[in-house]
């Protein structure tokens, strides 16, 4: 752990100044702790130090049992809870090769498109807040106040909705949740476009964005980058694509590439996703088939000894989950591969010979959420 | 020509022979494993031939297995080419006492914070690491807690003089 108490230190082998950034700084959103080592204003070097909000998860996890750790995943990326659950979910319906009912799927689906939107429409307000532009920041949570509304009938939680369970879902839908999720829809087609007129037509976000924190395809790929972050550098890495999991291979969408590899191109990526996630959204809500929303299971779940991995594609990218099972009730050992930690990873290769005005809209492109990433 | 387990298992038996001692696909996962000292000759292999190209690190993580005596760690990479969409994952095994293995950062970038956390939480060192230390919990810690002797702390203690969370 980094012990120095002064925010700026100087370093005495190459005589950069050395910056404390966090661990309580707004840009960061959470506890993270960069020390900054700067020449002039020249980035030499970012340390990122993690660890802060460790919880240990995975330890909880293989004292727990199988329909106990989904829900401790809902508290690693709490703003795509739904699909850390969803990823779980599946491991454990792969080890006991559980088809969930159609029904079911689709309402999967449903959920995690409206998560991910939630997550970009509250990333796009905070990436303008923290270059700067504090509008952004209100008209992002009205938005997003209405899907916290759609899953509080459905889930009876806003945030961390623990709403997936092994082979299917824990309740029905609300009666009215069709008929608001296209309320919210026509209504967010509108203001989409307001995001558009506001943030991404402004030539002076334009200027703090582009030609920043370059990452290429190259090094996206060997620092392990996956979702938006890989897309905007033109790696083809999207799960629901790749490896289609319950409906989205019935379902027409895009995988949105910018090869630029900027902050700017990161940003064009997220914008995108939005309209697609509203267009798959728009195919499925009237097509939810009747029918059971759980799959029989036992009340107690023992996975077959093996190991089983699944994968599925958060607001951030992929999530892998790792489980090693010994045949038991709970997990031998359960491993979560989170988008963030590799994508933070890069943010030193990607931040060195930068402005240190820049970081934070190197940083703010990464979408990055501490607790997936320390876990 | 398509990229199939079949596939892979046939160029790294013509490769590697006897070294790798069986293959599975647990899952229709390919999982294979090789000698620890053999891991850093196989992942560049997988890296480099044309047409294996395993470029994508999705994961490195560690499991302990306490009844094993000699091949107490394995370290398990799952890798992933993006081009073909195909994944595979491969294992190398170590004993508790030594836990060496050679490390893949000059391969891929992102097995440099993979493998911090791997030694963080097990205790595996990589041999060849530019900057091995702890990354998510405090360096101070002179224990690793994932390994199975280290149990999670009894949550009915009451001797623990903690006002502030309640306990």
């Amino acid at each position: 752990m980094y012990r120095e108490t002064a925010i700026v230190n100087e370093s005495e082998v190459t005589g950069d100044l050395v910056i404390n950034m966090g661990p309580q700084h707004p840009a960061t959103h959470g506890v993270l702790h960069l020390v900054v080592h700067i020449n002039g204003e020249t980035i030499r070097k970012v340390e990122p130090h993690l660890g802060y909000i460790h919880r240990s998860i995975e330890k909880m996890s293989e004292s727990l049992s199988y329909r106990q750790f989904i829900y401790v995943t809902s508290r690693m990326d709490y703003l795509s809870s739904h699909i850390n659950n969803h990823a779980c979910a599946m491991c454990v319906e792969k080890g006991l090769q559980v088809e969930v009912p159609p029904r079911a799927q689709y309402i999967r689906v449903i959920m995690d498109e409206l998560t991910r939107i939630a997550s970009h429409t509250l990333w796009w307000g905070a990436m303008a807040m923290d270059v700067g532009a504090l509008t952004p920041f209100f008209l992002a949570f009205r938005e997003r106040e209405m899907i916290n509304d759609i899953m509080e009938e459905t889930c009876g939680a806003r945030l961390t909705m623990n709403y997936m369970v092994p082979g299917g879902v824990m309740y029905d839908l609300h009666p009215l949740f069709q008929q608001r999720v296209k309320e919210f829809i026509k209504h967010f087609r509108s203001k989409i476009d307001e995001y558009d007129e506001l943030v991404t037509g402004n030539i002076i976000f334009q200027n703090r964005m582009k030609g920043v924190g370059i990452l290429t395809k190259e090094d996206a790929v060997s620092y392990g980058c996956s979702g938006p972050t890989a897309r905007g550098s033109g790696v083809s890495c999207d799960i629901r694509k790749l490896y289609p999991y319950e409906v989205y291979d019935k379902v027409q969408f895009d995988e949105p590439l910018e090869t630029a590899g900027d902050s700017f191109a990161r940003y064009l990526v997220r914008l995108q996703e939005l309209r697609q996630s509203m267009s798959i959204l728009e195919q499925l809500i009237d097509d939810i088939p009747e029918g059971d929303i759980q799959a029989k299971t036992k009340a107690v779940l023992k996975l077959p000894k093996g190991e089983f991995y699944t994968r599925a594609e958060t607001a951030r990218g992929e999530l892998g989950v790792y489980i090693v099972s010994e045949g038991g009730t709970t997990p031998y050992r359960i491993k979560y591969r989170s988008p963030g930690f590799s994508n933070l990873s890069a943010l030193d290769h990607m931040a060195r010979g930068g402005k240190i005005g820049d970081l934070v809209a190197m940083m703010g492109t990464l979408d990055l959420v501490i607790p997936d990433i320390d876990r | 020509m398509s990229l199939t387990n079949e596939y892979i298992k046939q160029r790294l038996s013509e490769k590697f022979g006897d070294q790798i001692p069986g293959y599975e696909e647990p899952a229709g996962m390919l999982t294979f494993e090789a000698p620890k000292e053999m891991n850093l000759k196989v992942l560049n292999f997988l890296y480099d031939e044309t047409d294996l190209q395993f470029r994508f690190l999705t994961d490195i993580c560690a499991v302990h297995y306490p009844g094993q005596t000699g091949r107490e760690l394995a370290v398990v990479y799952h890798l992933h080419n993006l081009e073909k969409n195909v994944r595979i994952r491969f294992k190398v095994f170590t004993g508790i006492e030594q836990p060496d293995v050679y490390t893949a950062t000059g391969l891929f970038s992102s097995a440099n914070w993979m493998e911090r956390e791997t030694y963080d939480f097990f205790g595996v060192n990589f041999v060849g690491h530019p900057n091995l230390k702890r990354i998510l919990n405090v360096d101070e810690m002179d224990y690793f807690p994932l390994r199975k002797e280290y149990p999670l702390e009894d949550q009915t203690r009451t001797d623990k003089d903690d006002d502030m969370f309640g306990r």
